[in-house]
């Protein structure tokens, strides 16, 4: 780089929310013109409270934004893009039903008389999609799109709004790896193009691949900024977490036994009538982690639905250690010994305006420690919810707490702890780590591995590459509902390699499928 | 029976088929363009009572048409524009809000009536105007055709007109385009700079000004008079013809014309000495069956693709 010229200064950042919680303090923040910086740091360590501040969502207590060395008043969102700044979310900012187009030009529609210009919306579109290799259907609807080409008309809209500075939050989280290359490949045409792009990830090898510096910032202030080139993954880890971390899960050979979760030619029906799983057969058996890899989307969330209970299925059968499971309830399945932490925490995981311990023992409450002829015993309650707080490490307050003021990775290791603790044998863990900071990535694996030594079974279901190669023992690929490949080590596998099973790109024999099947 | 044949496959039924199915369409419509915005109002049986009554006022002291509808669509404004600060800015519960308009409006109404003319129940005391019929050239021209469509009252020539101006509100205008982005993900207009509250606004207000044309329709169209609790439930037969129309215009009509259809019927049947609570009933039991049954439909559709 000949000479640097800064796009974005933030300075003295303190946010300080109603509730005392201090989100950022005395945060500085500086990004230069035309590189790629990423921004780092635990969950809960005050990235997004940041990066609010900066696009107008929240208001900081104290501090001032700089842009092109001049300062500025952010009030709201229409602010922040006036200015320049777009913001790519984690969760899609789309309005299903419409078109790409329609999204696109929403709030700056193009008119003809009282009409939309539809013409020249379409022309508007093409042409900065086709400058900037961002290539998707104009006329098609969003629902009807994969994940990865949701987040190219993410990007669309911040282009067309004229943006020069782009944030994306955790961008890579729900793609493929493919999908991934794509992005950064489009990401470095944006930046050699000019374009400021700041990159919030907590996957270093990305940041490693991508970016040119990385601000890292823990428990809500700047733990430094490094060029990416002179720091190893290990150093930014420690800087993140404030210790040394295992970046590596580190596990035995398994040691497999008897089947615990018998599927057999299981077909599921959505409300449409559309196959979600199609004639899926596996064996998953004690003693090993068995991992469903695949896109978000090809089934698996049907497939979980049906082993825990939670949904039906049309044919086939499941057997959970030898039940099975047709017209069981839910209930009847988890006295199975059955555990499911649940792929949206806050959706299915957790009640939110609970406290800790009510959370943890809502699949105990029938048992009669808990509850004596109808009334709940609530010392025992609050004795087991510190028990469970100190044994699963959950940083709180209290056990009394509303769950909901934690962050991601907490309210996951409650999560975490309610279903460990009621001694499962089969433990379905839908995506065990998403959007939960280092720290707690490890602490979840290595308890799911611990289960495992125990001769315990675990159903990992993750879209996270890393995660399912690093923590599966064997695993399968499912693809449009239907199982591509069967690996029955998983050690011995690329994320290259899954990557293509997992598009579709490649099938195994049926042969080779069969074999997941055990028999 | 053969003659409640005889009475519906008459030219009288049918124009009465069309003069009960008018002040639907058009509060369905109000809803129509408020659910697209991503709100439920349920105050719009209490904005109609109060447009109804409004309207004849307005033309009672305005002597003439035009006050009487100004002060009527001003009056449904109003209201809607309370239901819509409660529940937008105050964040009140819209059944709260929806529940608290109609049981303002059925007290107010009376208490307001009885103020200007002395009586508790209708205004026939007072010389109020109704909106005109209009005959169309050449078609009325036309046997039993001509007889069925022409003749009718300007409002329900407007609400067709209206049903294709919502379309285009809807479909085709940049405010549409906002309304139906605020109601599927408020988040995601919100993240491009859009208004929410304030397209809620818009859309409730658009809503009201619908809502009070079907009250206005009641008291100074299909009767010159105003009459308490005239309403009589029309105003959540409209949300129910919404529903059921999935919030999509023509739907929404076609759903209006079959509740107004069992509406005709019970006026029909009342004169074959059934009992009237039995044929009051009808409307809403034909909701009910004409859900299950498309239900019914739709998962045996699904079944059969299966197979």
């Amino acid at each position: 780089m000949t000479e640097t010229q800064e796009a974005l200064r933030l300075e003295g950042i303190t946010k300080v929310y109603p509730n005392g919680v201090i989100a950022n303090k005395d945060i500085n923040f500086s990004v230069n013109v035309g590189e790629i910086h990423a921004l780092s740091g635990e969950n809960g360590a005050g990235k997004t409270t940041l990066m609010k501040i900066l696009f107008g969502e929240e208001k900081p207590t104290a501090g001032e934004i700089f842009i092109d060395g001049d300062k500025v008043n952010i009030q709201n969102p229409s602010d922040a893009i006036r200015l320049g700044i777009g913001l790519v979310h984690q969760h899609f900012m789309l309005v299903p039903s419409l078109t790409v187009t329609e999204n696109l030009i929403l709030g700056i529609e193009p008119v003809k008389g009282l009409r939309i210009d539809e013409r020249k919306a379409r022309d508007q579109v093409s042409e900065i999609s086709k400058k900037y290799h961002l290539i998707v259907d104009p006329d098609a609807k969003i629902q009807d799109l994969t994940v990865g080409q949701k987040q190219k008309v993410e990007i669309l809209k911040t282009l067309l709004r004229g943006v020069r500075i782009l944030i994306l939050d955790e961008p890579t989280a729900v793609l493929t790896p493919q999908e991934t290359k794509e992005l950064f490949y489009e990401l470095k045409l944006l930046r050699s193009a000019g374009y400021t792009i700041i990159f919030i990830s907590h996957k270093l090898n990305e940041v490693k691949e991508l970016c040119d510096r990385i601000t890292i910032i823990r428990h809500g202030q700047t733990m430094g900024v490094f060029d990416v080139s002179s720091v190893s993954e290990e150093e930014i880890s420690r800087l993140m977490v404030g210790r040394a971390v295992k970046l590596k899960v580190e596990k035995e050979a398994a040691n497999p036994g008897a089947a615990a979760i018998r599927v057999r030619g299981l077909t599921i029906l959505d409300d449409s009538g559309k196959p979600k799983v199609k004639n899926v057969s596996f064996t998953a058996r004690r003693g090993e982690i068995f991992g469903v890899a695949g896109v978000e989307g090809n089934g698996q969330s049907q497939l979980t639905d049906a082993i825990t209970g939670l949904g039906g299925y049309q044919s086939g059968s499941i057997e959970i250690n030898g039940l099975n499971i047709s017209g069981k309830s839910v209930r009847e399945i988890r006295e199975h010994k059955l555990s499911h932490i649940p792929e949206d925490r806050m959706k299915t995981g957790i009640a939110p305006r609970l406290s800790i311990e009510n959370n943890v023992i809502a699949d105990k409450i029938f048992r009669k420690d808990f509850n004596r002829f109808g009334f709940l015993n609530l010392s025992k309650i609050a004795a087991y919810g510190l028990e469970m707080v100190n044994r699963f490490r959950v940083s709180c307050k209290s056990a009394q707490v509303h769950i909901n003021s934690l962050s991601g990775g907490n309210i996951q290791k409650v999560v975490l702890a309610r279903e460990l603790s009621s001694d499962p044998d089969v433990i379905i863990a839908n995506q065990p780590t998403r959007g939960v900071d280092v720290g707690a990535t490890e602490f979840i694996r290595q308890e799911l591995v611990g289960m495992r030594n125990q001769g315990k079974t675990v159903f990992l279901i993750s879209s996270d590459l890393g995660e399912i190669l690093g923590l599966s023992d064997s695993l399968i690929v499912l693809y449009e509902g239907e199982i591509t490949a069967y690996f029955p080590d998983a050690s011995s596998v690329t994320e290259e390699e899954l990557g293509r099973y997992m598009l579709g790109v490649e099938k195994q024999s049926d042969a080779e499928i069969r074999r997941a099947v055990h028999e | 029976m053969p003659a409640i044949f005889s009475y519906i496959f008459s030219v009288d039924f049918f124009f009465m088929w069309i003069r009960v199915a008018t002040p639907i369409i058009l509060v369905a419509l109000g809803a129509v363009v408020c659910e697209r915005s991503g709100v439920v109002n349920l105050g719009l049986e209490g904005t109609m009572l109060i447009a109804a009554l409004f309207g004849v006022l307005g033309s009672y002291f305005g002597k003439g048409l035009l006050p009487g509808f100004l002060l009527g669509i001003a009056s449904a404004l109003v209201v809607s524009l309370l239901f819509a600060f409660f529940h937008l800015v105050l964040k009140a519960n819209n059944v709260l809000c929806g529940t608290a308009i109609n049981t303002l409006a059925a007290g107010l109404t009376v208490f307001v009536l009885q103020m200007v003319t002395g009586e508790k129940g209708t205004s026939a005391s007072i010389k109020s105007y109704s909106y005109p019929e209009v005959n169309i050239p050449i078609l009325k021209d036309i046997p039993i055709l001509g007889e069925i469509l022409s003749g009718h009252n300007l409002l329900t020539y407007l609400a067709i007109v209206l049903l294709f101006v919502v379309m285009f509100l809807l479909f085709k205008t940049p405010l549409g385009l906002r309304i139906r982005a605020v109601g599927e993900n408020p988040h995601a207009a919100e993240s491009v700079g859009i208004p929410v509250v304030r397209i809620r606004f818009i859309a409730i207000s658009i809503c009201g000004a619908l809502a009070g044309l079907g009250g206005m329709y009641l008291s100074m169209a299909y009767l010159p008079i105003f009459a308490r609790d005239m309403t009589a439930g029309r105003g959540f037969i409209s949300l129910a013809a919404c529903a059921m129309g999935r919030a999509n215009p023509i739907g929404v009509f076609v759903s209006a014309l079959v509740f107004a259809f069992f509406d005709g019927l019970s006026n029909i049947l009342q004169v074959l000495r059934i009992p009237a609570e039995f044929v009051q009933m009808m409307p809403y039991a034909a909701t009910i069956l004409g859900l299950t049954i498309y239900s019914i439909h739709r998962a045996h559709s699904l079944q059969r693709k299966h197979s």
